[in-house]
C-alpha cells in the first residue's frame, strides 16, 4: 500500500479541522485541547498538535490530509508534518484580517521546507466580513501564478475543489519538469 | 465584499496600496478612540479627505493654506454660495481672490497632510465601502498614491528608526542621566517634553507615560528619542523585566518531495472528483 500525503496549514482557527472533516472518510483524528488563553478563545478547542484524516484511492493508494497546529507554540509540528508532503494548502480566514501577517509568516516557512507546489484557499467566504479574492491577493501578496481559491470548509464541493486545484498544480509541475 | 480590519494587523501603507493596484473607488473611513479620517477615491486615485477635526470644505483648506484670512472667510460664511463648494470656488476665482491653482494646490495640500497624518496611526477600526462618493458640491482633486505611497513609507521609516533605538515601551522606564539638572536649565523644552519630563518614575513605563499625556506611540518616541539624544534621560528596563531570550531564527531543512509518479496524481483526481 502507497501512502502520499498533503498537508493543510494556516493561522489558528483558518477552519483547517473542518476542512479536513468535510473529506475525510474516517473520524478525523484530531488532538484538541481546550483553550486556555483569552485572545484566543473565539472557538472552544483548537489543534495541539495535527488533525488527521484518510481518504482511500484505491487498493494500493491512500491519501492522508496532515492538518498543523494553528498557533505558533506548535510550530515545532510544522517541519515534522510537512515531511515528504505532496504539497500544501495554506488555509485563510478571509474575515480575519489580523491573521493575514501570520498567514504569509506560514506560507513563506513551509516553502522554505520544500519545494512543493501548493494553493492558498480563502476560507468563510460565506461571511459578510470576508474580505474579497482580489483584495486578499494583494493583502497576502501572492504571485499572480499562485492559485487562491475562494472556499468555504464546511462545504465538500468547495473542499474537493481546493484539493482538485493542488493536484493540478502538482501535474503542472511534473509537466515542467519533464520539459526542462 | 468587505474590506474591514484594524490598522495594527493591515496598516495605512498596505491599505493604499490595496486601493492603488485594486483601483478601488469608494470611500475608506478609519477610526480611533480620539480622532476619525475618511479619504475617498476614484479608480485607485485619492480625490477627497477630510478628519473629525479638519471638516474638507474649500474655506477651511484655502485658510489652512493662508490664501484667505479668517475675516474673509467669516464674511464668505453668509453668502448663499458658501454651502457648496464649487460654486464658492467659482466665486472666489471671479472675484479675484484666489486662483483656480490656488484652490487646486490647497486642496492637494490639505489631502496630503491628512493622508500622511494617517502613516502615523498604528491603531485604528478601518472600513472600505465601495463606489461611495463625496457630496457633489466638494471639490476632488485626484492624486496618484504612488507618490504618497513613497513619501509616506519614507515617513514611516523614520518611525521604524525609533523603534529600533526604543524597541519596547512596556517593558522600559525612563531615567534622568547623571547631569540631567545642568542640561535642563540650559534648554528650552516644549510643553510635550516637560510633560514627559513630569511623568518620569522608575514606576512608571513609557508606555504609562504616553497614556497617561494621550500620546501615541510615535509621539511619545520622538520625544523620547529627542530627550535622549539631548543627553537629559535614559530609558532603562523596568525593575523585575528579564531581558527577551535570543530570536536566532530556526535551521529550515529543504528537501526534494518524494518521487511521485503522475499516474498516481491522476488516481488521486479521479478519486477525489467521486467523493
Amino acid at each position: 500500500m502507497q501512502a502520499v500525503k498533503m498537508v493543510i496549514t494556516g493561522p489558528f482557527n483558518a477552519g483547517k479541522t473542518q476542512f479536513i472533516r468535510a473529506v475525510s472518510e474516517i473520524d478525523v483524528v484530531s488532538t484538541e485541547s481546550k483553550i486556555s488563553s483569552e485572545a484566543e478563545r473565539i472557538k472552544d478547542s483548537t489543534t495541539v498538535a495535527m488533525d488527521f484524516g484518510r481518504i482511500t484511492i484505491d487498493d494500493e493508494l491512500v491519501l492522508y490530509l496532515f492538518g498543523t497546529p494553528g498557533q505558533r507554540r506548535f510550530d515545532f509540528m510544522w517541519e515534522i508534518l510537512s515531511e515528504g508532503m505532496l504539497g500544501f494548502i495554506v488555509m485563510v480566514d478571509s474575515s480575519r484580517p489580523e491573521t493575514f501577517r501570520e498567514a504569509r509568516h506560514i506560507l513563506q516557512v513551509f516553502r522554505s521546507y520544500a519545494p512543493t507546489p501548493y494553493v492558498v484557499a480563502a476560507n468563510k467566504q460565506d461571511l459578510s466580513e470576508a474580505w474579497g479574492i482580489d483584495d486578499l491577493r494583494i493583502a497576502l501578496k501572492i504571485d499572480p501564478q499562485v492559485k487562491l481559491l475562494p472556499c468555504v470548509s464546511t462545504d465538500k464541493e468547495q473542499v474537493k475543489r481546493v484539493i482538485l486545484e493542488l493536484l493540478y498544480s502538482i501535474l503542472e509541475e511534473m509537466d515542467l519538469e519533464e520539459q526542462s | 465584499m468587505a474590506l474591514k480590519g484594524n490598522l495594527r494587523d493591515f496598516s495605512t501603507t498596505q491599505l493604499l496600496n490595496l486601493i492603488n493596484l485594486a483601483r478601488k473607488t469608494g470611500c475608506l473611513t478609519v477610526r480611533t478612540p480620539s480622532d476619525a479620517a475618511r479619504l475617498y477615491f476614484r479608480d485607485g486615485k485619492l480625490v477627497h479627505a477630510h478628519t473629525a477635526s479638519e471638516d474638507g470644505h474649500l474655506t477651511t483648506m484655502l485658510v489652512k493654506a493662508g490664501k484667505l484670512s479668517a475675516e474673509q472667510c467669516q464674511k464668505l460664511a453668509t453668502r448663499p454660495e458658501a454651502h457648496n463648494d464649487t460654486q464658492l470656488g467659482l466665486l472666489l476665482i471671479h472675484a479675484g481672490y484666489v486662483s483656480r491653482d490656488d484652490i487646486i494646490q490647497s486642496a492637494k495640500r490639505h489631502m496630503l497632510d491628512i493622508v500622511y497624518a494617517l502613516f502615523g496611526w498604528y491603531e485604528g477600526q478601518f472600513e472600505f465601502v465601495p463606489d461611495a462618493v463625496p457630496s457633489s458640491d466638494r471639490i476632488m482633486v485626484p492624486i496618484n498614491l504612488e507618490s504618497v505611497i513613497i513619501e509616506g513609507s519614507r515617513r514611516l521609516q523614520e518611525h521604524e528608526r525609533l523603534q529600533d533605538e526604543l524597541p519596547d515601551l512596556e517593558s522600559h522606564v525612563l531615567r534622568f542621566t547623571s547631569n540631567a539638572d545642568a542640561r535642563l536649565r540650559a534648554v528650552n523644552l516644549t510643553v510635550e517634553e516637560w510633560r514627559v519630563i513630569s511623568f518620569i518614575s522608575p514606576r512608571n513605563t513609557i508606555k504609562m507615560i504616553a497614556q497617561a499625556n494621550n500620546m501615541d506611540d510615535f509621539q511619545i518616541r520622538k520625544i523620547v528619542y529627542g530627550l535622549m539624544q539631548a543627553g537629559m534621560i535614559e530609558a532603562v528596563r523596568a525593575p523585575g523585566q528579564a531581558a527577551p531570550p535570543s530570536l536566532a531564527g530556526r535551521k529550515m531543512s529543504v528537501e526534494k518531495p518524494p518521487a511521485v509518479k503522475r499516474s498516481v496524481i491522476e488516481r488521486l483526481i479521479s478519486r477525489i472528483k467521486r467523493i
